[in-house]
Order: C-alpha cells, then structure tokens, then sequence
C-alpha cells in the first residue's frame, strides 16, 4: 500500500522513492509474463522422432530415427575398448581440473592423426589446428563461427541436397547463407554424379562447399573414389574452401582409413580443409560429447594464429570442453591394445549393419515386393534412404509403430535380426 | 599451395585469455617458492587441486553400473539433474516450483547456462530483437560476461557500478543510481554471492533495496550463481539473495555452475534455471531454449551430471557434499583471517578488514598494477593485474612468504 502523506521530494530536492513494498509491483505484474509472446517450438525433428516412439505402447514398436547404434537385441552397445579404458582412468584418480580451451592435448593430437593419417605431411610439418569440441555439432558451430568471422570469401555455405537437418540452422545462426548443390538422385536411390559437378562447377569463387566425408546423413550414398578425384579437381578449379563434417568414420565401411580417403586426397591434392570430426557413432561415447574441428593452414605460423582465434570463439561459449569422453578417446587411441580392439568392433558394428541391410532386402524381396531395393545395399553407413514418401512414412508410424523421420530415412542401427522381418512387412505393406 | 583463399592468412594473433596465460606462466616459472593466486579453483592446504570424497565415492557407483551406458541426453539435459540442481538454488519448498513455473537447461558449466540464456533473451526478451537492449555488468566483473553476452549478439553491454575502490566496499549509492537511471527493461547480471572478483556482496537489506528498483523498473534479473556453498559454507545462506528475488515474484533467470561447490571444474556442470511467471509461459521459453541448445552443443555431456544428480539425490552423499562444501568454505575463512592478521602484525600500511569482509574464493586486494607487477616478477607471486587474489591459493606454508612480500610491494611501490 502507499504510504500515504509522504513527501514526494526529499532534502536535496531530489526525487525521493516510496517505501513501497514490492508485492505492489508484483501485483501489477502478476497477469503479464516477459514471454507472453514467445511462440512454442517445433519439436526437433530428429531427436523429436525419439520422443514420440517413448510414449508407444506398441510392443513391436521400433526406433529408426536417431543415428545411435543398436547391438542385435536393440539395446544401446557400449564398446567392450571404452570400458576398459574407463577401468584405466579410474584407476589412475586424475583431478579435475580445467582443461584448456581447447581441449585434452592428447585427444586433439590423436583425433587429427585418426582423420589425417599419423604419417601426413600436414601433421609432420605442425601446419594445422585441432580443437576439442561438443561433438560434431559443437564442431561444426565452431566452424561456423570461425568462417563467419575470418572467412574473406562469400559467406555462403553449399551443402549438398539432402543434407543432416541440423546443418543449415546451425550456419544459419553463425550468419552464414545457405545454399544447395545436387547430391541425391530420387529416381535411383543414388549419387547424381553429373547434377553434383555441374551445380559445384557454378559455385562462385572462394564459397565455402561442405562435403560428408563418408556415410553421407541421410541418405548413405556416398561417390566413389573416381568420383571424388572429379569433384576434388572441380572444386580446386572454383577455388572454394572445403568444410569436411566426418561424423562416421570406421562406421561406414568398417575400416578408418577407407573411410577417410576422401578427407586425405583432398589434402593431398593441395585442399587446406576444416574438418569436423566425431566420436558419437564410431566410439559409441554419444553422451559424452567427443569431437574435433581442425583447420589445415599454410603453415606453422598460420596454425598458431588461427588456434589463438578458435579459443577466442570458444571461450564465450562454454570455456573450456568437457574431459571424461575426450580421456576415453584419448586412451583407446593411444593404447595399442584398445585401439586394436576399437577397430575390431568398429568393424563388427559396421557389419552388422551391413547384414541387416542384406536381410531387410531379402525380406521384401520374400515378401514379393515388386520395387527395386538394391540401393539399400549399395547405401553405406547407419542410414537408409529408402525413397519412401511422407504419406508411407506417416502410415508405417500410424499403423506400425516404425519411428523414422518423415525424409524416409532409416537408421539400419536400429534394425535387429529380431524385428526385421517386421520391417520389411511393414514396408512392403505401405509400398505394394 | 592449397586453395584456402588467400585471407586466412590474415587471421591475426589473438591475445590469449589473461587467467590462463597467468597459470602458464606460473607454471613455466621455476622459482622454488612460487605461488599461484591466478585462476580460480580450490586447492588444499598442500596446494594440490581436491577430487571431494564424495565425488570419488559417486564416480566408483557409476563406473561400476552396468545399466549405466553413454546414450544422448535429452537436449536439454537430465531430467533429474536439472529439477535438483534447481533445488539446490531455490529451495526444495521455493512456491515457484511448487507452482509448476520452474524449469532448467542443463549446460556446459556456468559459461554454458550464461550463453543459453544470453541467446535466448536476445532472440526472445522485450520483443524479437535485442541486440541494442542494453546489458548491464558489474563493475568489476567477471571478465568473461562482456564477451559472453557480446557474442551472443548483445551490442551494447555496459557496466553499473558496484566496487568502490576507495572504501574498498560496495558503491551502493552508484549501483542503485544506475538502476534508476538505466533505460527501462534493461537486463542487469547479478552475483547471487560472493562476487568475482571483488568478494564483496550486498547486505540482505541492500538485496532488498535493489530488488524494489528493479520491479519498480521493469528490470531483468539474470542471476549468476558461481560459488552456491562456497562462499559462506551454508547452500540456504549463499542462495538469499536469489530466493529473495523469486519469491517478490520477479522472471528471473540463474545461471549455476557446479565447476567450484562439486569441484567438477573440467566436467562442465551447470544448470540454467528458469522461473517464469506460469508453467504455460514456461514451456514456451524452454521449448525455445531447446532450439538454441540444438545448434550449439546439440545435447549436454553426462558424466557430471550424472556425479552431481547421484549426489544430491541421495541423502547420505548430500549430507556428505555439504560437508566437502563447509571444508573448502572454511579452509578459505581460515585463510582470510590469516592473512589479515599477519598484514596487521606486519604494520602494512593501510586497512586489511576487506580481507575478512569480503566473501568467497577472491579477494580485490587493492593492490594497484605496479604493485601486482612487482609480486610477480620480484616476489613470483601470481594475481591478476586487478588485484584479485585467490584465497585457495594460499597455505599455512606460504602465507607468511605471501604477507611479507605484499607488505614489500605496498610499501616499497606506489
């Protein structure tokens, strides 16, 4: 309440404030929020997919939305390499101090080495950058931010059609502008080769092009190595920066360097790259937030400045990385005995997948589907397209409880020996 | 070679962060006796970092849970994670969560839980755009806020004053005047207590005092709550003047960070907690704040989460984090009435009660720059070039060597 008869001007003549309680003020605030006109969000579409396979009830329900591995029960799969090496930093009772910005030093040395090769001209001569990140998307932000303000070219990022969902809002909020080359031909569940060079051959000069180095998001399909050489020779012609997303190297065809080759001829060919790397899919460590972005420089010198500037960027962000996933890494990569054993079950989960792919085509076949499903073998890494519409796809979730986002995408991850004679019911049910 | 335009040859060599080029610093110096009073982590009275007991204790729980696996975390965290870690700040009876109006991002650290909200309010506070909404700091502060918020896409952050170099306590008088004076809506960043870098934090009636400006003024709390347990020993005690604030029916956000009262410093543990004048209004903003998450770090990282949920929801380990948190606390009081009493013992001149008034990991010694140049080229002593000390630096081994040489700087450098 006013205090009433109270003066209104104190000794100096100044203004003089009521003692007025404040549940006067909170009573006049109370039926307006500051958020009034914040409108609710869209749920995300990938991770969104998850949320609503939660809430069924159907007992044959089935996951195929996020990119997480399933082992053959469908039960999320820690790596027998990451337990051990858990086991070996437990028993080594580390602190827990800060890391620097830029992260745990052995885990960015050993993550350059696992994209580029230990034995590559550009880590012998120390002429590139690597960073610990929040994964690949941490990663990727970073590079966006990094390109958004250092990059002289135009701040245009072409991504090729389709693409991960989350990269265009990601560049988007950096500031940069998106754009599209073509990528997936819809009539052959395959690479459109010839759209991809001849959208990349228009490219304006000095644009920023991104590549999936292997297991292209979403739909699998990935260029040959021939093919590759082509668009390495293009985009040297364009003179374009090259922003290289690997999220699934050893995943895609079960061997590390095969599925970097595209990453180190175009350094070879004399491409000075940004790459982001994670660690999610190929070590399992999805929680924990492991990744990498790199930039390969000129030289030495130019990597020292353009690190000082990547910890400019990240400090404000979130200081300094988080250590647990980066020391898991970090001992699997640099112990021989782990990493030999990470290999192997890379490669075992690689398999897998591959196996089920086989399987889901031998049952639509069995089931006397009448479409042509080989892109679903020659598709590589944890994703299918499958070319199925948004109409089909509502239908297998509505009436089949299958979870997929509305592209048509799959995650093979989350097909088990166990349910994919259901999804290739399914699926031939929605296509016949 | 390499068709990398030609200009990021000109990236230019940035200045590194002052903290950490003072530990490296330190670090490079092979002075026997050299003493780190730079970045602020806990130390015990050996000087080594400390894992708390109860931490180590929680760590062999999960590492020994084969239900245990490395999934994703929810965007915006773990659930559980996130209504505690809201409790711990609020109070388990706050009425706002009671009241269904209380939500949390978990995020990376306190850094973290500053950039989300940051992000938020300037796509979403007082209309779409606000990037000439004026963010106030304190003077001094912490000197990564400008450039959180600067980043975020604030142009215009300012300070309000706060420390009063010459009484070596708080300009009360100057912050409320830029309370007054400041353009409506504006948001101001508050220390929920023990302030960095000064140590110095309002009374609770100064609390009071600034709480009436700002409703009365339709200003924005965003709380920044660093040190909860650390500063005074008691969670209830360091989280007053918060709770204060919510429970005048402010929308308010706090920014929490477990790096110091977990010692989970490289973990990045830290929770933004939302109190919103509805849980419709609520929804809303965290189902925007998602959407930020998502292009940043996509989802959070588990490991300290899952340390700190373990904990605070079981009531032996609580009881047993508390006393980890009053060891620290009290080990940096000791410290503070210790060095006090030498300076006073050594004749020093000048008056040393800020030492033991103000609060907190840091104190703002006053020492000015020439004087810190001389402590850390003469005497090997580490601070940062504003005077700020780290109490946890300090040992019953090297406080002596610490006195004597600020009596040295004080009275051989003007």
């Amino acid at each position: 309440m006013l205090k009433a008869g109270r003066a209104n001007k104190g000794k100096n003549g100044k203004k003089k404030s009521y003692n007025i309680p404040l549940s006067y003020y909170t009573h006049l605030l109370w039926c307006s929020s500051w958020w009034g006109g914040v409108q609710m969000g869209p749920p995300d579409p990938i991770l969104g997919v998850t949320e609503a396979f939660k809430k069924d009830t159907n007992p044959k329900k089935m996951n195929l939305g996020v990119g997480a591995y399933r082992d053959d029960q469908g039960k999320p799969f820690v790596l027998s390499c990451v337990r051990k090496a858990e086991a070996i930093i437990a028993a080594k009772q580390l602190d827990k101090e800060y890391l620097p910005i830029g992260g745990l030093a052995e885990f960015s040395k050993a993550c350059a080495q696992l994209a580029l090769g230990p034995e590559n001209e550009v880590l012998k001569s120390s002429r590139s950058v690597t960073v610990q990140t929040i994964s690949g998307t941490g990663s990727l932000r970073i590079g966006a931010n990094f390109l958004a303000r250092f990059h002289p070219g135009p701040h245009d990022v072409y991504l090729p059609k389709p693409s991960w969902g989350n990269h265009t809002p990601i560049f988007r909020d950096a500031g940069m502008q998106l754009k599209a080359y073509r990528y997936y031909e819809p009539s052959t569940c395959g690479f459109d080769f010839k759209g991809a060079l001849d959208d990349i051959s228009k490219i304006p000069e000095q644009s920023i092009i991104l590549l999936h180095a292997c297991a292209h998001n979403p739909t699998g399909v990935d260029p040959r190595p021939e093919q590759w050489k082509e668009i390495a020779d293009i985009v040297k012609k364009r003179n374009l920066l090259v922003f290289f997303d690997m999220a699934y190297q050893g995943f895609a065809s079960g061997d590390i360097d095969r599925d970097a080759w595209a990453v180190r001829h175009f350094i070879e060919n004399g491409h000075n790259i940004v790459l982001s790397q994670s660690f999610a899919k190929n070590m399992g460590l999805y929680g924990e937030r492991v990744g990498g972005f790199t930039v390969v420089c000129k030289d030495a010198e130019e990597a020292k400045r353009v690190e000082s500037q990547l910890k400019i960027l990240i400090r404000p962000i979130y200081s300094n990385p988080p250590v647990n996933g980066a020391r898991i890494a970090a001992t699997i990569l640099n112990t021989p005995e782990l990493r030999s054993l990470w290999l192997e079950e890379v490669h075992g989960m690689a398999n897998r997948i591959i196996k089920m792919r086989e399987q889901l085509v031998a049952g639509l076949k069995k089931n006397g589907s009448s479409h042509n499903w080989q892109h679903v073998i020659d598709q590589i890494g944890m994703f299918c397209f499958t070319g199925l519409k948004p109409e089909q796809v509502e239908r297998l979730t509505k009436e089949f409880s299958v979870y997929m986002t509305k592209d048509g995408r799959i995650s093979m991850a989350g097909v088990t020996s166990g349910n994919v004679g259901y999804l290739a019911d399914a699926i031939h049910a929605v296509t016949k | 070679q390499g068709s990398t335009p030609r200009a990021i040859s000109i990236v230019p060599q940035a200045a590194p962060v002052a903290v950490f080029k003072l530990t490296q610093d330190f670090n490079n110096d092979q002075f026997p006796n050299k003493v780190n009073l730079g970045v602020g982590a806990y130390r015990t009275d050996e000087g080594q970092p400390w894992v708390l007991p109860v931490v180590k204790k929680v760590e062999k729980i999960i590492v020994h849970d084969d239900r245990l696996n490395h999934e994703y975390l929810p965007i915006l965290g773990l659930p559980e994670f996130r209504s505690s870690a809201s409790k711990i700040v609020l109070g388990d009876n706050s009425p706002a969560i009671l009241e269904n109006r209380v939500g949390a991002v978990q995020c990376l650290g306190g850094t973290g839980a500053l950039k989300i909200g940051a992000e938020f309010l300037r796509r979403f506070y007082n209309g779409s755009n606000n990037t000439k909404t004026p963010i106030y700091v304190s003077a001094p502060t912490w000197e990564n806020h400008n450039a959180v918020f600067s980043s975020a896409g604030f142009e215009d952050v300012r300070p309000y004053r706060y420390w009063d170099a010459e009484k070596r306590g708080l300009d009360l008088a100057g912050f409320l005047g830029d309370l007054e004076s400041c353009p409506e809506h504006s948001v101001f960043v508050l220390h929920a207590c023990a302030h960095n870098p000064t140590g110095t934090d309002p009374t609770q009636e100064q609390w009071k005092q600034i709480a009436e400006v700002m409703m009365r003024r339709k200003l924005f709390a965003f709380f920044d709550s660093a040190y909860q347990g650390f500063a005074s020993g008691s969670l209830e005690k360091d989280a007053w003047a918060v709770r204060y604030f919510v429970s005048s029916g402010f929308e308010m956000f706090c920014a929490q960070s477990f790096s110091k009262n977990f010692g989970l410093y490289n973990e990045r543990v830290g929770n933004l907690t939302v109190v919103a004048r509805d849980a419709d209004n609520l929804k809303r903003v965290l189902s925007q704040m998602e959407k930020v998450v998502r292009i940043t770090w996509s989802n959070p990282p588990s490991q300290g989460a899952r340390i700190v949920t373990i904990t605070l929801t079981s009531p032996e380990l609580f009881s047993e984090w508390q006393e980890n948190v009053k060891t620290m606390a009290n080990r940096v009081l000791l410290m503070r009435s210790q060095l006090k009493a030498k300076l006073q013992a050594l004749g020093t001149p000048g008056t040393w009660d800020h030492i033991t008034d103000q609060i907190g990991m840091f104190s703002f010694t006053g020492l000015n720059p020439k004087q810190v140049e001389y402590l850390v080229k003469e005497k090997h002593i580490y601070l940062m070039a504003s005077g700020r000390i780290n109490m946890c630096g300090l040992t019953t081994k090297n406080i002596d060597y610490v006195a004597e040489s600020i009596h040295e700087a004080v009275t051989k450098v003007q």
